[in-house]
């Protein structure tokens, strides 16, 4: 069997690892084959683009030889897919090479858009890239003192980072003897501070006690950068000095563009993981490009990825795969710059947060590292 | 115009009303949407951001397996 990885990033390396560990034999014998086609040489880690945005990490730090990550026999090409022919099973990339495959695993990740909302981009900080995270260290460094606005746009990755940045922010000002002077107005889409309600729970109180001011149902529709406003498709208008962005996302533009799911987002099966449609049945989607109800997180990919590869063994083992993804999901909260806790859920269990602590911080702080590991299908 | 249905049972995170706001943008005026939610928050937050925007709700019901079958029309 020929299987075709698109994309090198957190779902297709750790897919990709773990397959080739569980066939190792078949891929020795030439009955399996394991190719992955990626945008980039690189790979980068980019929830640390959260510590480079409060300065305590560089963005060298935060990135492999995507080479280096995968296990032996895993054939690898920097040359991105610009088309897809599902109903023949190949695609066709940049360089015109043509691949062909007998099963196609996507996962090209998702892209921040600033520049959908009008005066967004050219008004806010985020840290969606990394260039953006040093940017937005350096205006942050620069602050004297005001109103920092934290503003949402939908869909977003990572959906920890509202609350994550207004804490770090919180406790970054504090320590520079600022707080005083700022006034932190955190705003959120739906009717309380997080879509998880037992996480909104927590965080609400927590918001009060250190007096970070709030304002729920707020969907920003334009930036004003005359008059230092951001306004809500709700209709409310709310003053800053330093905005804060979550920008909305979308999926690839290579993914639209081949008709393969509207804004980059790809219809899946939530058990299956393939792709909904009649050429679905060799085609699985991972991570943040399905277009499932679910967190896109690093976390989601990775376990995305383990259902999917043993999926994809037992099938070249056995002839039929052997689990359905059951849409867990595990994210690290951190609550400032020393403490965090964690939400776990899936399709049929909510989250239950614990109080922040600093041993959850810390473990945090080593799943940056052990993160390489875990891309490598180790852990 | 079109219809579409977005399945956002068993979403936690980001949640159904998430779900409905960006699926929502992808809309053009007039256009329905069906949202399908297994979380008893729905029958009460989807309404109370549609009238706060202005769009339109059209019908709210649960099924015997007590999933919230929740129409709205894009107004604007
Ligand atoms: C600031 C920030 C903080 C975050 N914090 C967390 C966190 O704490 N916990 C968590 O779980 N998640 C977090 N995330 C989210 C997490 O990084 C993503 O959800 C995860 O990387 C998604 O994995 P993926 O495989 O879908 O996409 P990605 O990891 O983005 O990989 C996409 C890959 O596709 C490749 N590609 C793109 N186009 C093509 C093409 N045409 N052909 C071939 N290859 C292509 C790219 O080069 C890349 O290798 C964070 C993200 C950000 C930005």
């Amino acid at each position: 069997m020929r299987v075709l990885v698109v994309g090198g990033g957190m779902g297709g390396t750790i897919f990709a690892n773990l397959l080739a560990r569980r066939i190792q034999h078949e891929m020795k014998t030439g009955k399996a084959r394991i190719t992955m086609l990626s945008a980039s040489h690189e790979h980068v880690y980019q929830p640390g683009w959260l510590y480079v945005a409060m300065g305590r990490a560089t963005p060298d730090e935060l990135v492999r030889e995507q080479e280096s990550l995968l296990e032996s026999g895993i054939e690898f090409h920097v040359d991105p897919v610009e088309e897809f022919h599902l109903a023949e099973n190949h695609v066709k990339c940049k360089s015109g090479k043509v691949h062909e495959y007998d099963l196609i695993v996507i996962s090209t990740g998702s892209r921040p858009l600033p520049e959908k909302i009008p005066g967004l981009k050219e008004n806010s900080i985020n840290c969606y890239t990394a260039d953006d995270a040093v940017n937005f260290f350096k205006q942050l460094s620069d602050f004297k003192g005001g109103r920092v606005v934290v503003t949402v746009g939908l869909p977003h990755k990572c959906p920890m980072i509202p609350l994550e940045l207004t804490f770090a922010m919180h406790d970054f000002i504090k320590d520079r003897g600022l707080l005083d002077k700022t006034e932190f107005y955190y705003t959120y889409p739906i009717g309380r501070v997080h879509s998880l309600e037992n996480v909104a729970k927590w965080a609400a109180p927590e918001f009060d006690r250190m007096g970070i001011k709030y304002e729920t149902l707020f969907n920003m529709k334009e930036v004003d950068g005359k008059n230092a406003e951001v306004l809500s498709e709700e209709g409310g208008a709310v003053k800053y000095d330093l905005l804060v962005a979550v920008p909305p996302h979308k999926g690839q533009e290579v993914i639209e563009k081949n008709g393969l799911g509207e804004n980059g987002w790809i219809p899946t099966h939530r058990a299956s993981l393939h792709m909904e449609g009649e050429h679905g049945k060799n085609v699985i989607i991972l991570g943040d490009t399905t277009n499932l109800p679910i967190s896109k997180a690093g976390s989601t990919a990775h376990f995305e990825a383990e259902t999917a590869a043993e999926n994809v063994a037992a099938v070249i083992k056995i002839g039929r795969p052997v689990r359905s993804y059951d849409g867990k999901v595990f994210c690290f909260i951190e609550a400032g710059k020393d403490r965090a806790t964690y939400a776990m859920f899936d399709y049929q269990n909510p989250p239950q947060p614990k109080a922040p602590t600093g041993a959850v911080h810390a473990f945090k702080m080593a799943y940056n590292k052990l993160y390489w590991a875990s891309a490598r299908g180790l852990l | 115009m079109s219809e579409r249905i977005v399945d956002a049972r068993g979403s936690f995170c980001p949640g159904p009303l998430m779900e409905l706001i960006s699926n929502m943008k992808m809309m053009s005026v007039g256009d329905t949407l069906e949202l399908l939610s297994t979380d008893a928050g729905s029958a009460a937050d989807v309404p109370e951001w549609i009238k706060k925007v202005g769009h339109e709700m059209l019908d709210t019901k649960q099924d015997g397996e007590g999933t919230w079958h929740i129409r709205v029309r894009k107004a604007k």
